[in-house]
């Protein structure tokens, strides 16, 4: 394993952690400026971070230890998954352990401690917002396998470093399959982060919150934690979109290190792109009913499962 | 038309208003020194608006309750006691107003001072439990994520089904009724406009008439046509606010942000036109405090012009937006036959097929000769109070082009006299949220004996009780904000 590798393995979580909050300040700033508002500054969610990181936790009277460990759990999933998703260079040392299908299962460890956490405290809201969770979940989770089914079918690997890589290879054409599982995915990636339609991150009603509802009872560090891997999850999602489904840009293989140096600018004009057209399907929808969430994430599958027939029947 | 009438006459004349197809829309009580205690009481049958006294030969006597003729008498008749002491046959007795805050045998408006020392604000308050398999409890406020109001909502759910809705309200009683007898009568109209800030115009009006009434003050053209203009400003600037706000709470953050800035713009040329941005000091006894001038009549009417074409796009986008309508149709929905029969009132009334509209039922000068068109909807959901609203709107835009045009010139204010001690007057004004009637008794001196502000949210808090019933809890906010009800001109 070369030194550029590990240069790009140790890049990458770097750049993810650093640039999440950058990306979810863009998505911010573009959906203010799409409703006619003036935007605040992309910098917002560092300096929430920061501002949280300096104040005194407060721990809900009868939380057990899960509840202040979760913050650490979903966080260091949300790293690990970042280290497995070739965002700036396929070369990766862990490229063998860069499974899609353990990618979706350390996504799933964060959801989990998440929920438990929030129905440790045994508030209403903590429930209400664990339970809402799981049901997105257990919809989302089979939707996004078969849209890495659909890829990893076009390529013959689960690793995310190698679906990435034959697409670059192979010569440049239209999947059908690609375009039909790239809807699924967008809608997947809208639910699992609690955008619009699907929960609404600026909502104060916290009778419809999901993913806030879960953090209420969270304060100081711990909340830090948490906005900081949504914020995490949210750019891990779009880098998985990346992979999938417009790799160019990313060094490839055994690179030197000209490549990765390119592959910066690339990875911040797809985040600059994606930010814009994710704030763009924000303004123009309103959020669902909660029970319209199921058929939400079922036309996802269907997308999806519709991307592996279009594979199978016409090899594209 | 006022009537003196004995407990027992009360429940039947109550019964008597019931089936006529009238409404109660205010019920308060009196404590008075070296006298019987009164209940007072003000229904509308149109076109007859009918006020009564109701004397209490003794006051550890219970009057007859009204809570089975008009349901939102339950709450009222609750309150009269925390306050007065009064107690009616109503099987529920426990507190409403009275949050543990003073004695259960304090009454703050009767005329012996309140104790000095008061007890640890515990309230064990007894809200119906629903038994069954899988209910569960969600207690909601009075503390919420957001900066609004202070309620509690008490849901029992199953799932995210809501079985039952129990409201506990009160948390924003502050005293303005025993305030009010502290001030010199020709000042109230200032507290008055304060009472429930966003109907401003409304209450000021309502104290206003109600002193003029008993005083026999003839109020100039003018001042009547200005007051109007006041009141339909107030009513477009509250329905666009809404209209943001409905769409914000349906995730359509989109609609808030356009809303907001017409509204904004709105307050604006208020400012400029009639020198303040919300009109709580516009309404004085005998007129107006301003005269508008040509120039700000000029400010108002490029605003409508510019109001109406924005409006129209933004109802387009409304109606069309097929994520907002599948969240407003059907949600919270109480038919004509519900609203009915618990006495919806004012805007919500309306968007259930109850037309009562005060601009036209009791039409006070210049009503009586705007001829306001009334706007109603029968299917009772977060739709249709959407739909009214902007029906509504575009109605008050009418009405205001035409009193911008046919303002009679002459002046704005004439000076009221100090009623004679124990003289009494009711003051009616259709409020954008519904009926605001003022009850003002003068004492001597010129002071007030008993000033009783009513909020049409008293006879509608117990309809949204209703309209959530087998609704999802995640759709009761935008429910809440359909019917944007007022805590504070409630709780008083």
């Amino acid at each position: 394993m070369s030194a550029v590798a590990w240069l790009t393995q140790f890049l990458e979580v770097l750049a993810a952690l650093v640039l999440a909050p950058l990306f979810l300040g863009w998505v911010n700033a573009c959906r203010a400026w799409l409703q006619n508002r003036r935007a605040p500054s992309v910098l917002l969610p560092y300096h929430g971070i920061r501002k949280l990181f300096h104040k005194d936790a407060v721990i809900a009277e009868g939380a057990s230890p899960l509840f202040r460990l979760a913050p650490y759990i979903v966080f260091g999933a949300m790293v690990a998954a970042a280290a497995v998703i070739p965002s700036m260079g396929t070369g990766l040392p862990f490229r063998s352990a860069a499974d899609a299908i353990a990618l979706v299962g350390l996504l799933a460890i964060a959801r989990v401690f998440m929920s438990l956490a929030a129905m440790d405290i045994g508030t209403a809201f903590g429930t209400l917002g664990a339970r809402r969770e799981m049901m997105i979940g257990f919809l989302a989770e089979p939707a996004l396998l078969m849209v890495i089914f659909v890829a990893s079918l076009l390529s013959a690997t689960t690793a995310l470093p190698l679906i990435a890589e034959r697409l670059v290879v192979q010569p440049l054409a239209l999947y059908p399959s690609l375009a039909f599982t790239a809807v699924a995915f967008t809608m997947v990636l809208l639910a699992e982060n609690a955008r619009i339609p699907v929960d609404n991150p600026a909502t104060h009603l916290e009778l419809t919150m999901i993913h806030e509802a879960m953090l209420l009872e969270y304060s100081a560090r711990h909340l830090a934690l948490m906005e900081w891997a949504a914020a995490l999850k949210l750019f891990n999602y779009a880098c998985i979109g990346f992979a999938l489904f417009v790799p160019w840009g990313a060094s490839i293989g055994e690179t030197g290190i000209g490549a990765l140096a390119l592959s910066i600018p690339a990875l911040l004009a797809k985040l600059a792109v994606a930010g814009l057209w994710l704030a763009l399907l924000e303004t123009v929808s309103a959020k669902l009913r909660v029970f319209r969430a199921p058929e939400f994430m079922a036309t996802a599958f269907m997308f999806a499962v519709l991307g592996l027939l279009v594979h199978l029947l016409l090899g594209a | 038309m006022h009537l003196v009438v004995d407990p027992v006459e009360w429940r039947a004349l109550a019964q008597d208003i019931a089936a006529a197809g009238g409404r109660l829309l205010a019920l308060w009580g009196t404590n008075r020194v070296g006298q019987c205690d009164t209940l007072h009481a003000v229904a509308i049958a149109p076109p007859r608006v009918i006020s009564m006294s109701i004397a209490i030969a003794d006051g550890t006597q219970q009057y007859p309750g009204v809570e089975d003729v008009f349901p939102s008498a339950s709450r009222m008749q609750r309150a009269v006691f925390d306050l007065c002491g009064l107690r009616s046959t109503e099987q529920d007795t426990r507190p409403w107003l009275r949050h543990a805050a003073w004695p259960v045998d304090a009454f703050p408006l009767a005329a012996d001072p309140m104790p000095s020392s008061l007890p640890s604000p515990i309230d064990d308050y007894a809200f119906v439990r629903v038994e069954g398999d899988g209910v569960h409890e969600i207690a909601v406020g009075p503390v919420h994520a957001g900066i609004i109001e202070p309620g509690h909502f008490r849901f029992s759910v199953v799932g995210e089904k809501v079985l039952r809705l129990e409201e506990r309200l009160g948390y924003v009683h502050k005293g303005i009724e025993r305030r009010f007898t502290e001030l010199p009568i020709l000042d109230g109209h200032r507290l008055a406009a304060r009472v429930s800030g966003d109907s401003g115009v409304a209450y000021a009006w309502s104290y206003c008439q109600a002193l003029e009434r008993m005083t026999g003050t003839t109020v100039p053209p003018r001042a009547s046509w200005l007051r109007a203009l006041a009141l339909e400003l107030e009513r477009i600037a509250n329905h666009l606010g809404d209209l943001g706000a409905l769409g914000n709470d349906a995730g359509f953050a989109f609609g808030l942000a356009q809303f907001s800035r017409l509204k904004e713009h709105l307050l604006r040329a208020t400012e400029q036109a009639l020198g303040q941005r919300y009109l709580l000091d516009l309404v004085v006894p005998g007129g107006t405090r301003n005269d508008l001038a040509p120039a700000g009549a000029t400010v108002l009417d490029e605003y409508l012009a510019q109001l109406t074409d924005e409006v129209t796009v933004l109802r387009g986008i409304y109606e069309e937006h097929t994520g907002l309508r599948d969240r407003f149709a059907g949600a919270g929905a109480v038919l004509p036959e519900l609203a009915a029969w618990i006495g919806l009132v004012g805007l919500a009334g309306r968007a259930s097929g109850q037309t009562l509209d005060l601009r036209v039922d009791a039409a006070c000068a210049p009503y009586d000769e705007l001829a306001v068109r009334r706007c109603t909807r029968q299917d009772g959901d977060v739709l249709a109070r959407v739909t009214l609203r902007f029906d509504e709107l575009a109605e008050s835009v009418r009405l205001l082009r035409r009193i911008l045009r046919a303002m009679p010139s002459g002046e704005h204010a004439v000076a009221v006299p100090v009623p004679e001690p124990g003289a009494v007057g009711v003051g009616l004004i259709e409020a954008w949220r519904g009926p605001v009637v003022t009850g003002l008794e003068a004492g001597p001196d010129g002071t007030i004996l008993r000033c009783h502000p009513q909020d049409p949210s008293w006879h509608n808090w117990p309809a949204l009780e209703h309209a959530v019933i087998g609704n999802i809890v995640p759709d009761f906010p935008l429910i809440n904000k359909s019917f944007n009800l007022s805590y504070s001109g409630h709780d008083l």
